[in-house]
């Protein structure tokens, strides 16, 4: 046996692994902006932020308003949705977490934490339902709203309560809230 | 089988080509001369008819897109002018619409034509296995252009399933609005998804080509179910089956036309004549009769994540039915048990499609939790066990045997008539 059948690496082996490393890396660069291209686009990226007058809207009454292509409900509830709201144990719910992108990401699925003022008579959601992205019932005075008087999707049959958390159906998160905040007392910025 | 060419070329031009490219000798012995088992029925005509669906839909397509305007401002509008403007615009968009439903019923008729025979037990698991494929594509293919009208079921049935990749772990929301190419489905989804409506048909022109391919080096299962053994027990091709295959067809193209020309949107929805509206969700989406099994099951379950891993599952299972089915016997015709399960589970995918079309609630709810389960237990439980405890019927010893004994039972039966 001579030398030559060692299984030390040989100066060809190093130029294979290189030259595939070298094309590996090279097919990496070029796939990177195929992919990319179909992430969401400057003028997607651009309507993030909208500036809402609420100031005819008495309680009792919602608006939907459009921002990044998806429908917001802004509601100003009533004392009995509010009283509704709050009465529930948090500790019962099937979604603890507030999804409010206003607080810290932990924080707990009270009507506090849910509602846009201290007063908590303003509710701003993102109207998407958490199951499938089908736009709820409820915002209309002749709609259907679940078993818990908030909202119903008619899709998959989510049911919502008064701040919009989901009580019974197939979704698994409550109802998203945006950033979003008061600029004056009439007008709800959000994003 | 004789895999040896039987091609003679018949002058000195097709001489000179056979030996620079034989597509002519590759044409003669696998489309006319092909041996094919001389017993097969008409369910065993599907093939040419999904061929011909697959073609008509890719002629229809290139001549709809040069009228279409893939832009949600204008996409709908442009359909509604391929309808009122263009030359016989309404007739090739009602072709393109019905076709896709006849399509599917073709596919649906072939799967079951399968499970049926056994077509998918040894050797031909990557024959099957390529068809689920070719199944799977053609789902995604008639999603995508569901959505190219941009009508309110367009929309909202884009939402409902682009969403349910949102159930994957951590990167779920990141997928989707890579999907959408925004927050929500819009003008960016609709264009890359015309651009892959246009694509995908090829890829099932080609993935065909190597379902043709596995087919012809196995050779066609038949409806006894046991090898070709000997020339005697097969037929060429051409005339034979060229001819079953074409009176087939046009049977296929009654139903075909009177949809076209009689009923073209029976087997759509009036909500699609509404253009999108992404603030307004209409009261009830379902999809096309199609999808309307696997939609059941979808909803069944009474959880996201749950409920997509289970859709998923439906489909993946076919993928190991060749291995799920323990029985050596192909047909069903000699297994007395399989053959009624098999009934039963036909029944359960109608029904499961009956339930997709319902609001999931109540008794509805309950009945499609009961469906979904049995689809499973007829794949994972009764294919596995009855291979192992049913007593199959005595299998003729060849494929003339069986087209003989048939005949002479045929022929005493009207000797003693007469």
């Amino acid at each position: 046996m001579s030398k030559k059948d060692t299984k030390e690496p040989s100066r060809r082996d190093f130029i294979f692994l290189a030259t595939g490393a070298f094309a590996a890396a090279g097919a990496a660069s070029v796939a990177w902006p195929i992919v990319d291209q179909m992430n969401p686009d400057a003028t997607a990226l651009a309507l993030s932020k909208i500036e809402v007058d609420v100031s005819q809207i008495e309680r009792g009454q919602s608006i939907t308003v459009k921002w990044r292509g998806k429908p917001v409900f802004i509601r100003r509830r009533t004392d009995e949705e509010i009283q509704m709201a709050s009465r529930v144990d948090v500790n019962s719910l099937p979604d603890g977490n507030a999804r409010n992108n206003n607080l810290t990401a932990d924080s707990s699925a009270t009507d506090e934490n849910r509602a846009l003022d201290d007063d908590k008579e303003w509710l701003v959601m993102v109207g998407v339902c958490t199951h499938l992205g089908c736009v709820p019932k409820g915002q209309s005075l002749g709609d259907a709203k679940g078993d818990y008087g908030g909202w119903y999707c008619p899709c998959h049959g989510s049911h919502y309560d008064t701040a919009g958390r989901i009580r019974k159906g197939p979704a698994a998160k409550n109802l998203d809230i945006p950033v979003a905040e008061f600029v004056n007392d009439n007008v709800i910025r959000i994003g | 089988m004789s895999k040896e060419s039987t091609y003679i070329p018949r002058n000195g031009f097709a001489k000179w080509f056979d030996q620079r490219l034989p597509l002519p000798r590759m044409l003669h012995d696998n489309i006319s001369a092909f041996p094919t088992p001389r017993n097969l029925n008409y369910w065993y005509t599907f093939g040419g008819i999904l061929t011909f669906c697959l073609v008509t839909q890719i002629l229809t397509g290139i001549v709809l897109a040069m009228h279409y305007t893939a832009d949600a401002g204008l996409a709908f509008a442009s359909v509604e002018h391929i309808m009122r403007n263009v030359n016989y615009g309404w007739l090739i968009r009602y072709i393109h619409a019905v076709g896709a439903s006849m399509f599917f019923l073709a596919v649906y008729v072939h799967m079951f034509r399968g499970l049926y025979y056994g077509s998918y037990k040894a050797p031909r698991e990557i024959l099957w296995i390529l068809g689920v494929i070719i199944y799977l594509l053609m789902v995604i293919t008639a999603f995508m252009g569901y959505v190219l009208p941009w009508g309110q079921m367009s929309f909202w049935g884009a939402t409902v399933i682009t969403n349910l990749f949102s159930v994957i772990p951590v990167v779920g929301t990141t997928i989707t609005e890579w999907l959408w190419g925004g927050f929500a489905v819009d003008n960016a989804t609709l264009k890359r998804f015309f651009s892959l409506h246009y694509l995908m048909p090829f890829m099932i022109f080609g993935v065909v080509i190597l379902h043709i391919w596995a087919l012809h080096v196995t050779g066609n299962n038949n409806p006894v179910g046991i090898s070709v053994k000997d020339k005697q027990d097969t037929v060429p091709f051409a005339p034979y089956y060229t001819v079953k295959d074409a009176l087939s067809l046009v049977c296929f193209l009654i139903l075909f036309v009177w949809f076209i020309f009689f009923n073209p949107n029976i087997l759509g929805h009036t909500d699609n004549y509404i253009m999108a509206d992404p603030l307004v969700t209409p009261a009830h989406i379902v999809p096309e009769w199609y999808l309307l099994p696997f939609y059941a099951i979808l909803r069944a379950i009474p959880s996201k994540l749950g409920g997509v891993l289970v859709m998923g599952a439906a489909i993946a299972v076919l993928f190991i039915v060749p291995w799920l089915d323990t029985s050596k016997v192909r047909s069903a015709t000699f297994r007395p048990l399989y053959k009624q399960f098999y009934w039963i589970f036909l029944v359960n995918c109608v029904a499961l499609g009956y339930l997709g079309s319902q609001n999931p609630e109540g008794l509805f709810l309950v009945a499609s939790r009961i469906c979904t389960a049995y689809y499973f237990i007829h794949f994972l439980i009764v294919m596995p066990v009855l291979g192992l405890v049913e007593k199959p019927r005595p299998i003729p010893e060849s494929i003339t045997k069986a087209v003989l004994e048939k005949l002479e039972i045929k022929n005493s039966k009207e000797e003693a008539k007469a």
